[in-house]
This record gives C-alpha cells, structure tokens and sequence, in this order.
C-alpha cells in the first residue's frame, strides 16, 4: 500500500553515507516498537543496519524517570557497517528523563526532537531536573526542535473516539512519522505491519486506523512546519548480491534450531524457562510445531535441562535455552550429559552477572562458567555467535558438533546479539549440509557396547529405546570403558577421564584454521569473540586503511580453539583481546596456550564502541 | 518412533534380569519390589526394548541396572524431567520411573508434583522407606514426627508429607499404594498403571532392615497386617479385619473404623476410585486412627501431555503444512539485492 501522506517539498536534500538516531522514552512509550518499525523500513530501502535495542529489567518502570527509560538505536547506511554507532545525529526525547540520560552520547549538533507536552513542573521533578533542559541552555549545542506531541496526537484524533488512553499512546507514531520524513523513508512498510498486527491478529482496526493517521500526521508536519531545514537521504549500501532479511540474533537462533532439525532427521525438543534475553527463543520456536518441533516449558531451569537430556536419550536432540543465572542452575545436568555422553544443546544468552545482575544489559562473562563450570574433569565443547545473522549458522554448527562428537555443546550468545539487529543474506537451503545421524539398529545386538567409541571421534554409539536387543543402561555413575557398566576402578576413572578430554579435544580436528583480516603479521592483533566483533571489525578495518600495522581474528570456537591459535597470535607483537567481562577469554589464553595477551575489559552493560577499540589499539601503537 | 507391541514369543522374568549383580543390602524390600515389577513385565507381555527405567539418585534408583530394559539412572530428583523429556521425544515407549521418598518428596519435590499435575505419561514407582538410605540413616520428608537419626539425635520436628495427598493435590489422576513384600497385590496395582490413560503413581511402603526396620511394621508383620490394611476395591464396600469383621463407614466429612458385630455390610462406604475426594478422606489428618488402604485409591481417566503435544504438532501440519525451511527463512519483509 503506497502513503498518500508522502508529498514532495522543496527543501534542501543532503544526501549522507550514514545516520544514527536513538528514540528515548518510558518503557511504555513504545520506543522498541518505533524503533523496529524505523529498522524494518530502512532494510527495506536498502540501507546496511545495526541496531541497539536498550531497555530497563522492569517491564513498567516508574514512568518519566531516569532508570525507566528505554532506549532503541539504529544506525543505517549506505556501506557495510559493523555497529549500531558510537553517537547518535537525531534523539526522539519523549520525555525530559530520556532527554537528560541521552544528551552525553549525542554527535555536536545533533538534532533533539523532544515532546514539549511532557516538560511541566511535574515531569521535570520525576526526572530530577532542577531546571528546565529546554530552557537552561544545556542544548545549545544541539539542534533542538521542540513539538508538543501529545497535543499534536490528540487533536489528530479528536473525531476518531478513541479512549484517552488509547490516543495517548499513538503519539510515538506521530514522531516516527517526523523521523520518516526527516529521512525520506516511505510509510508503507510500517503502514502495512500496523494493519497485521492491530487489524489482523489482534481484531483492532480502529487502532491500526488511527496509530496510521498519526503516523501520517507526523510526517506531513514535519514536511508542513518546516521545522527542518533540510531531509537526508542515505542511499542503499552496496550489499552482497542474494535475498536478505532484517534479523534479531535470537530468531536467527530459533530459525537456526530448526534448519538443525530438517538437517539432521531429528525432531527438536527444546525445553526451556523463561529468562531474560532468551525466552524470545522459546517464543519463536513454539510456533514451529509444523516443523514437528517440540517446546516444553519446565517448571525450573533443572527440568528444562533435563527434559532436553531425556530427549536425547530417547533419540531426538534436546536442546535447552537460558541465560546466565538459569545455566548454573543446570550445571548439574549439562555434567550428566557429558558423563553419559548424549548430544544437547545448551544456549546462553548471556546478560550482566554475578547473581541476578543486570537481566537487560549484555555482558560476554560466562565463559569461564560455560568452560568449567561443574564439579569433576568435565571437558565441553564452546561455541559463541558473532552477529544476529550468525546465530543461524553457529546454532548448525553446534548441533553438529553435538551429534558427530555425542556430547552436550554450550553455545554463548549475548543481549546484544539476542535484541540487536542487521540486514541477513539468507542461505539457499539446498547448500546446508545434512547433519549426518548414526543409530546402531538390531542387526547390531550381538556385539553391542554403549561405550565403544569410533576411532575417529571417540562418541560412543547413540543407540535408543525401541530398538530390539540393544537394551542398555547410562547414569551418572563412573562408567567402565567399553561395556558402560558402573566401575569404581582407578585405572578405569583415569582413563575415562581421559577419554572425556581428548573427545572433545578431538573437534579441534573439525574447526577450520583461525583467519586474521588486516596485517598478516605485525604490531597488534586484535583477538575477539562473540558481539565484540562488529567493534572490532569497524575499528581494525579503520585503521587497517590508514596503513597502520594491526589485524584482526574472531573466535567461533573457545574450546577447543582452532589448531593455528597460537601460531596466529605468535605473528604480531601485541595481542588485544578486549572482552565485555574481566578478561575471561585472556585468562584462557595464559593458562591454556601460555601466551601473553593484552586485556581489554568493559562491563557497562554496553557494547563496545567502535572509538572505544580505536583508542586503545592506537595507544598501543603509540 | 516405535511401536508396542506383544507377540506370541512370551518372555519370562529372567528375560527381565541382566547380568549386574544386584547390590542392595540383603533383606532390603527392593529385591520383592523387583521380582513384583518383573512379573508385572511378564504378565503385560511387554518387549523388553520399548520399556525404559528412569531413575533419580538413591537406593532405589539402582533399580534400572538390574531391569533388562532401557534405563538411566540420572541426578537426585530429577527424574521426572529426564522421564518427561523421552515421552516427549518418544510418547509410545512404556517409561517407568523409579524413586525413593527423599529423591521425590524432597529434592525433587518440584518435578514431581509438576510432572503429575501435567499428566505426563509416566508410571511412576515411589519406594517410601522413610528414611535416607544411601547416605547412611537420616530422617526422611516422610519420616515420622520424632524421628531420631543421626542428623536429628533429639528427634526430628518436621512434619512428613503423605505422598498419596501430595498426589492428590498434585492433581495425579492414578494413584495406587502397596507393599514391598505384598507381591501378588503390586503386580496388579501396576498392570493397572501401566493400562491407564495417563501418568501414574503408586507409592510402595518398603522396609529397610539397616536404617530403619519396621518402618511399616504393622501393614508388614503377617500376623497382624490384616488389622491394619484394608485392600480397597472399586465398586466394593470397605471390610477388613483378619477374619473380615471390620467395615468403615462415612460419618461426616469423615471415615470411621466400626465392627461388623453391629454394622450391617450396607452400612459401609462403598470404594469409588474415581472420586478423589474419598482418597482424601483416607489421609491420616481428616480421618485419625484409620488402616492404611491398598489398592488403587484413584483412577481417572486423562490426555497424556505428551499426546496433547503431538496432537498439537499434527494440527498445526494440517493447517500450515509441513514445515519448509525455504518458506520459514523466505518469508516476512524480504528484499532482494542483484548482484
């Protein structure tokens, strides 16, 4: 559907290579809606994106003040970008709250679009403003255009009959209608998501009817009052040829959980309680029934693990999602699974820690939980997602990893990753590699052992209830080698021990050589994993043009690394590993390869800046 | 996913024994409890690889090593999710839980309670010694009020779960009780769990003659049991008594203990196992002083879970069609770029 509300002006176009604009509000202002709705489109356009979706834990803070507010932050543009950017060109300030926690972020000269209806004596006291920021002079290096947006809202729908309430909260719409002008954005991708969703699922015409009108009446404002001097255009990037999505880490995850299924024969039960950042997966894959995908909402952590490890048992491939406080609760059964040696799937969206921590903020600091975490010698293979469309190919990986090597696999994602959002070049699904399965069947009785181990990978057979004269017996007790039987042996204990390790370490064998980008050799390499990519990328590559001597290298796999690990990190005379924790990953490193590496740590709840990994190379670089 | 079936080949209860040794402490009351659970196999004409043993951590739970079926023998209390998980991936293979008072009333009082009110196809097997074996003599969630062990050595304070309430406020839809040494009357208490349409639950009053003998001495000790129990059949009116001389009849919201001597036989409570409010009556705190009832207590019949699920995934086949991954990965706003 075309907007009739689109209508040409004749002011100024500046065409830019790239913006960054934050909407700010309560946390029920609508803000993430704006913002997606604001990403969605620019994908659509074209535009390279990355977002940074940040929100309080508390689902209604109290309204207008600091901790409530919520914030969405997209970055588009006309190249590859890596970040949702290190400081915004336009801030939507629905309130004075929003307006005061944003303002140190903000590029010179930005534009602050704030809603004056929302900076009475009362608003300012619930934000703790001892003077009005409009008028205090604190903006006067912005660009400030003042809108009274409930005002504007409600006369929009004076005639429409709409509750109070239900008109009050249109208004986010009539400031994403000004931003769409602003950036000459057409309407009809947001047009076409307000009729599904109030329309069409949930039977609200009318809303969609007015949240529409408002929309429009945004747009046409901005174009009528000439409140800006001048619209930008940011033009398509030049992305890869192929079809693309706009994609959240966490349903990149879930599409993934079912492209593991299709691929390997195995129907998915995924058992799961809900936790922040990760429920969304369980959101999203219970609607894959028609993919025979099973989700079982557990009564604890414990059973949502447990469940996944019956699964496993019985010959499906149990996975189980969570995020760090709910992953030490399974610790206890992600160890029956390496002692029993069944494939799972343990995902952790990892959030701020210790303890309850920081539910909404991301953080990277449960590795060394996800690595050692558990009573015993107790070896597990590591894997971290990079981006949100990666998550789709590192949740492949890992379930290959599950099955091939019979063992449960702990894949690390994080906030960041889980809400952020890139445009995602879709995989023809005829280039997926099958996940190969091997059952041993009745044809296999006379000679069958459940733990004799294929000489190639050590994974003991995964032989499953239902097939006639392989009865077996697994539990948590120490096993014998060979026939699974419960041994108290010291010799055995030695050797299973053993076992355990060097099959996992075995995988090394499968993960392809670590690739640097940048220098082949020199002064710095910077050595990261998980959501610091996109950071690390903007900022290596930066300065990688400049002609400076550094590189860059991502982990996928934290255990086992890739066998030319050290031998990469040996090329350059400082390695940079900066971590959103206290230097886990370095830690790692030391102990497990002996080298030295440089640790740059940051837990602020917030991602690295691009700027933030510029500085600290060229410090090194002196 | 497998079939079950029964065949005229008829296996016997050796076919049910492997080749372990069994390890518990001669006179314990799981030895009887097996040998009853292998008859029940037998006499069920159940294949031996479509029957899976889960257990929790425990005395009892060694019981999977010594049943010639799948079995796990997983982590203290979590059986009933490990045992949820293979009716999940698998709803036609026959699971069968084994669990001891402390691993399902105590540390794994969570799962269990959920895995009843959810109607997870299991049958479950509580083996109640009221004590902890394994670790060596301390009191139980089901010990008695008093109790004196080496953690309680003034006698223990708390006040022990009837694990028949538990299941009823659980909202289990079978619920049965024998005895360990009562083997004719287990083995048909659990050909009835294994026949209903639902989980189950069966709570077996067993001894252990190293921490806690006796532990159920007046409905074990032949000689007087009978005084003691009252084998509750549906349909039929409440007698017991060594020579039968005893009948129990409502009076109130209550249930009372009266002789025959002056009470006709139509006087009685006739059993209803499908009312579970007459299951509640039985519990110890609304009627004092009563025998202890064996048999089947309740029995209704439900939807498994796991039945519910697949009926779930079907529907959503009919109305979406078979899952495709290049409509789940193409769909939505999508946009092309030529190359």
């Amino acid at each position: 559907m075309s907007s009739d509300a689109k209508t040409t002006n004749d002011r100024a176009v500046e065409t830019l290579e790239q913006a960054t604009i934050r909407f700010a509000g309560d946390s029920g202002d609508g803000m993430q809606i704006t913002g997606s709705q604001f990403t969605n489109t620019s994908a659509i356009v074209g535009n390279d994106l990355a977002t940074f979706p940040d929100y309080p834990a508390e689902i209604r803070a109290p309204a207008g003040t600091r901790p409530g507010v919520s914030g969405f932050q997209v970055r588009f543009s006309s190249f590859d970008i890596h970040t949702p950017g290190d400081s915004p060109d336009v801030l939507v300030a629905m309130n004075p709250a929003a307006l005061v926690v944003n303002l140190k972020d903000l590029q010179p000269n930005a534009i602050v679009i704030v809603n004056t209806d929302s900076f009475g004596k009362v608003d300012l006291q619930k934000a703790k403003c001892e003077t009005n920021p409009l008028e205090d002079g604190s903006l006067d290096a912005f660009r400030l255009v003042k809108v009274q947006l409930t005002t504007l809202t409600k006369e929009t729908l004076k005639d429409d009959g709409l509750d109070a309430k239900s008109v009050q909260r249109c208004k986010n719409f009539f400031a994403l209608g000004m931003v769409y002008w602003l950036y000459n954005r057409p309407l009809d991708v947001t047009e076409r998501w307000l009729h599904e969703t109030f329309g069409m699922r949930r039977k609200k015409p009318e809303l969609a009817e007015a949240n529409i009108k408002v929309l429009r009446a945004g747009y046409n404002y901005a174009d009528i009052t000439g409140l800006f001097q001048t619209s930008y255009e940011v033009p398509k990037a030049d992305l890869a040829p192929g079809t693309y999505r706009n994609i959240q880490g966490n349903q990149a995850l879930g599409m993934g959980l079912a492209a593991a299924g299709v691929l390997s024969g195995k129907r998915i039960v995924l058992g799961s309680y809900p936790i922040t950042p990760a429920s969304d997966i369980l959101h999203q894959v219970a609607g894959y029934k028609n993919f025979d995908f099973v989700t079982f909402q557990a009564e604890d952590e414990i059973a949502a693990v447990c469940s996944a490890i019956g699964a496993s048992f019985a010959g499906q491939l149990g996975v189980t999602t969570t995020s760090g406080p709910g992953f030490a609760l399974k610790s206890e059964a992600v160890n029956l699974a390496i002692m029993t040696e069944l494939p799972l799937l343990v995902i952790d969206v990892q959030r701020g820690g210790p303890s309850t921590g920081l539910p909404t903020k991301t953080e990277q600091s449960d590795l060394l939980q996800a690595l050692f975490g558990r009573n015993g010698d107790s070896p597990i293979p590591v894997l971290c997602t990079q981006s949100p469309g990666d998550c789709f190919d590192a949740v492949i990986e890992a379930a290959r990893i599950a099955i091939r090597y019979m063992t449960p696999v702990v894949l690390l994602s994080d906030g960041y990753i889980a809400n952020g959002a890139e445009p995602w070049r879709l995989p023809e699904v005829s280039d997926l590699k099958p996940i190969e399965v091997r059952h041993p069947g009745a044809e296999d009785a006379e000679d069958f052992r459940p733990y004799r181990r294929d000489p190639e990978t050590l994974a003991r057979p995964w032989a499953i209830p239902g097939t006639p004269g392989l009865q077996h017996r697994i539990g948590g007790l120490e096993k014998q080698d060979v026939t699974g039987n419960v041994n108290y042996d010291p010799v055995n204990h030695q050797r299973m021990t053993d076992l355990r390790h060097d099959k996992v370490a075995r995988i090394a064998q499968d993960i392809p050589p670590l690739e640097t980008h940048g220098a082949s050799e020199g002064k710095v390499l910077v050595l990261g994993w998980g959501s610091t990519r996109g950071p690390i990328t903007g900022a290596v590559d930066r300065l990688f043009g400049r002609g400076e001597s550094v590189a860059r290298a991502h982990l996928r796999h934290l255990n086992p690394f890739p066998s030319n690990l050290a031998e990469v990190m040996a090329r350059y005379e400082t390695v940079l590993v900066p971590e959103m924790n206290k230097g886990q990953l370095a830690l790692i490193l030391r102990g497990q390869l002996g080298l030295e590496v440089q640790s740059y740590s940051k837990v602020e709840g917030q991602p690295f800046t691009t700027d933030e990994i510029m500085h600290r190379v060229e410090e090194i670089l002196g | 996913m497998t079939t079950m079936n029964t065949t005229p080949e008829p296996l016997t209860k050796k076919d049910f024994k492997t080749d372990q040794d069994v390890r518990w402490c001669p006179g314990c009351g799981d030895y009887a409890i097996l040998n009853a659970v292998q008859g029940a196999m037998v006499e069920l004409g159940r294949r031996r690889e479509d029957v899976v043993f889960i257990s929790g951590i425990g005395c009892s739970s060694r019981f999977p090593y010594y049943m010639e079926t799948y079995g796990f023998h997983t982590i203290h209390g979590r059986a009933p999710a490990i045992a949820t998980g293979v009716k999940l991936a698998n709803p036609a293979l026959d699971v069968w839980m084994v669990t001891g008072d402390g691993d399902a009333l105590s540390i794994g009082g969570n799962h269990l309670i959920h895995a009843l009110r959810r109607r997870v196809g299991i049958k479950m097997l509580l083996f109640n010694n009221r004590i902890y074996g394994l670790t060596k003599g301390q009191y139980s969630p089901t010990s008695e009020v008093g109790k004196v062990t080496k953690s309680t050595p003034m006698g223990s304070l708390d006040t022990p779960f009837d694990p028949i309430q538990v299941a009823l406020g659980a909202g289990a839809t079978f619920i049965a009780r024998g005895v360990d040494i009562m083997g004719a009357e287990l083995i048909e208490v659990m050909k009835r769990a294994a026949l209903h349409e639902g989980g189950a639950f069966i709570e077996i009053m067993q001894n252990c003659n190293i921490f806690n003998d006796g532990a159920w001495a007046d409905v074990a000790d032949r000689n007087i049991r009978e005084d003691h129990l009252v084998h509750v059949k549906h349909g039929e009116p409440l007698v017991f008594g060594r020579e039968s001389d005893k009948g129990i009849v409502l009076r109130g919201l209550r249930l009372e203990v009266v002789s025959l001597a002056d009470h006709a036989v139509e006087d009685l409570l006739v059993w209803d196992e499908t009312d579970a409010a007459m299951a509640w009556l039985f519990c110890g705190q609304v009627s004092p002083g009563l025998p202890s009832p064996i048999g089947v207590l309740h029995s209704r019949p439900a939807e498994n879970f796991e039945d519910g699920i697949y009926r779930q995934l079907a529907a959503a086949r009919e109305k979406k069609g078979a899952g495709s991954l290049d409509a789940l990965l193409y769909s939505g706003d999508i946009w092309t770029v030529e190359g």
